[in-house]
């Protein structure tokens, strides 16, 4: 369907990407968020909370994190789309939530503006380092999705996919910015909202009498349907292991059957793939990047390729689910992967893992608080292509 | 041939879900019924009416009644329960957990919500201990008591609930033990109709874990000691209402007064700074009837 015309601010903008992501959420038709001040993300709440009177919906600044992100839920439960935005200490205090938020397949959003750590780190500076945390920080098994912009522009186009597959997965998905990407400043085009594709809830159609909460409808899809409070369906939710009924089950059986599928739902999708690719065929080196990085790495692939050498570019935009599949048929056709990223190996470590062996896997790491110097990436580069 | 006659709370029961998890002599069950009867007397709107729990034993109450139910995670059932009330203000939502779950770990949230004056109802069964984990020191704990990590006794100082929330901003406090059913449901009944951040303490035997382990008898005993040491003094001052370990109980209705609830006063608030922009629509679109 397409988008509420409430909600999108139509036209053409100079936006900071914290402001674009605002901007991202109202137009995919969030109309509540909770969250609680933390920099560099806070512009986002901060123009929502300005811009929510005008169309319609609620803001609510928490007492602290832990709030933020099971208040947001309450509203998904209430009828609601919802999110909320942090950094990485209130994504770590998230992380209970987010694993609730698995547990009960309730669809929302958690945008991650990532500054340096570990702890309180840096709070004014750039990192890459919640990538892993985004993906297991939550204890248990689970699938999630994750999304990574790297310009303002993307921060408005991604945030609503975001929305959009957390209603078709019924699944926490993490717009995962990083100080860099949220407070540059770029053009940013809002297209008027019969452009724009909005995945509504997967509501039940279901009579109260015939409704289960958790029962997947044997079409082959894992994603069961939803209800409302206040609907007369009269479900049953929790965090513990449940049945089809919603109801505490927790025998080997209903957990094997209620994890595997919360996994799988995620895992096996078959659109949860997106990346952009340039020069792969008869590429020596493929340099895979994401966020802001990998803007500093299309400088790099730049020169490399001035001087001749044969360089590809992976971007993934889809971080989680990994696109397992995509690096392990790369690999037997290229000398070498290089990975740069605001970390000390994070993501390097699913290439790695997909690669199998076939193709040497490089690490450009950065503790974070500042960006790659293009040429330590066309560095690693040179080295891999001997 | 006679019938017998179906007890009137069971149509607000899961009784699918029956027998419940809780140990003979639980008070909890008690609060149940009286929950179930208030519901019946009052004629409040079930199909609005969410109930909302944390967790541990008073937590698995959201699961054993028949409205739309979440069992939530440990201390957060207050802000789920915000998020279900601000997105969709048609709800009359009930938050129904236990006094660990509601002021240990979820005590940022409780005075938080009474401060904004969330038009909330929530119902702490006070059980003087962490019963689901084994019996271990709560905040509301008295002195002079074992538990399991207090094994020499406790001599932290304990909360007074009905103090705590009163100062943070509740409009309706009542404190009752599990003796008094009718009161609690007679309570229960007010607050469903009470706007604001409401709040009603129920004292709970555990016989398993508090009492036993305290020589203080069994669930019957605590029902003597409720009947025999519980002062009715409506409209006390809460500074007066804290716990001891043997001594007497204030019970009754300590705070009854109006101010504007959360979503009153926003609305108030964005009239007068927007004028005719502001869009006074709730966040949740499936507001109305089901799909």
């Amino acid at each position: 369907m397409h988008a509420d015309p409430a909600g999108v601010l139509t036209g053409t903008h100079f936006l900071d990407g914290d402001h674009a992501c605002c901007e991202g959420c109202l137009a995919a038709g969030a109309r509540f968020a909770s969250g609680y001040p933390i920099t560099p993300s806070t512009e986002v709440v901060e123009r929502f909370a300005s811009r929510i009177p005008t169309v319609g919906g609620t803001f609510i600044q928490m007492e602290d994190e832990l709030a933020a992100s099971i208040c947001l839920q309450g509203a998904v439960w209430g009828g609601a789309k919802a999110f909320t935005v942090t950094s990485g200490p209130g994504f770590s205090l998230m992380m209970e939530h987010i694993g609730y938020a698995a547990m009960t397949e309730t669809p929302c959003v958690f945008v991650n503006v990532q500054r340096g750590g570990p702890s309180t780190g840096l709070p004014t500076l750039p990192a890459q380092a919640d990538m892993m945390q985004a993906r297991w920080g939550s204890h248990g098994d689970y699938g999630i999705i994750a999304i990574c912009p790297n310009s303002p522009q993307e921060c408005f186009d991604l945030t609503i996919k975001a929305f959009n597959l957390s209603e078709q997965y019924r699944v926490p998905v993490m717009v995962m910015m990083d100080e860099v990407v949220g407070h540059m400043t770029e053009k940013v085009v809002i297209p008027s909202a019969d452009q724009l594709d909005v995945t509504p809830r997967k509501h039940t159609h279901k009579s109260p009498a015939d409704y289960l909460p958790y029962q997947c409808n044997g079409d082959g899809s894992l994603v069961p349907e939803m209800a409302h409070a206040g609907e007369g369906y009269k479900f049953h939710i929790t965090g513990l292991t449940h049945d089809e009924r919603g109801y505490p089950n927790m025998t080997v059986k209903v957990q094997d059957q209620l994890v595997r599928r919360l996994c799988a739902k995620i895992e096996n999708a078959k659109d949860l793939v997106a990346y952009e690719a340039e020069n792969l065929e008869g590429a020596d080196v493929v340099v895979v990047s994401y966020g802001i990085t990998s803007r500093v790495a299309q400088r790099a692939i730049d020169q490399a390729r001035a001087q001749g050498l044969k360089v590809g570019k992976l971007r993934l935009i889809i971080a989680w689910p990994f696109p397992e599949k995509v690096i392990r048929e790369l690999a037997p056709k290229v000398k070498a992967f290089v990975v740069p990223e605001l970390n000390l190996g994070q993501m390097v470590r699913e290439v790695e893992r997909a690669a199998r062996g076939a193709a040497k896997t490089i690490h450009v790491g950065h503790a974070g608080g500042g960006v790659h110097q293009p040429e330590a990436i066309v560095k690693a580069i040179v080295e891999a292509n001997q | 041939m006679s019938t017998i006659p179906i007890n009137p709370v069971l149509p607000f029961l899961r009784t699918d879900r029956m027998p419940t998890i809780w140990c003979p002599g639980c008070g909890i069950g008690t609060t149940v019924n009286c929950f179930a009867r208030a519901l019946l007397d009052s004629g409040v709107d079930l199909k609005h009416l969410a109930i909302v729990s944390g967790i541990g034993c008073t937590g698995r109450v959201a699961g054993y009644v028949k409205l739309d139910s979440f069992h939530t995670t440990h201390g957060r059932a207050i802000p789920f329960a915000t998020g279900l009330k601000l997105a969709n203000p048609k709800l009359n939502v009930v938050v129904y957990s236990g006094d660990g779950d509601l002021s240990a770990i979820g005590g940022n949230h409780l005075i938080h919500a009474a401060r904004r004056n969330i038009d909330i109802k929530v119902i702490c069964v006070n059980n003087l201990i962490y019963a689901m984990t084994g019996g271990q020191t709560a905040p509301t704990t008295p002195g002079h008591v074992i538990t399991s990590t207090h094994p020499y006794g406790t001599f932290d100082p304990n909360f007074n609930l009905p103090h705590l929330v009163e100062a943070a901003g509740a409009v309706y406090v009542a404190r009752w033990t599990t003796f008094h059913v009718r009161q609690i449901a007679r309570s229960m009944a007010e607050v469903f109709k009470k706007p604001g951040f409401c709040f009603i303490e129920i004292l709970s035997p555990c016989p398993t874990l508090y009492q036993r382990r305290n020589k203080m008898g069994d669930g019957l005993d605590t029902m003597k000691f409720y009947k025999e040491h519980s002062k009715i003094k409506n409209g006390v001052s809460t500074s007066e209402v804290g716990l001891t370990r043997n001594g007497d109980i204030i019970v009754g209705k300590f705070v009854d007064r109006d101010r504007s609830d959360y979503l009153t006063m926003a609305h108030d608030q964005f009239v007068e700074a927007l004028g005719d922009r502001y869009v006074d629509e709730c966040a949740a679109e499936c507001c109305e009837e089901g799909i």
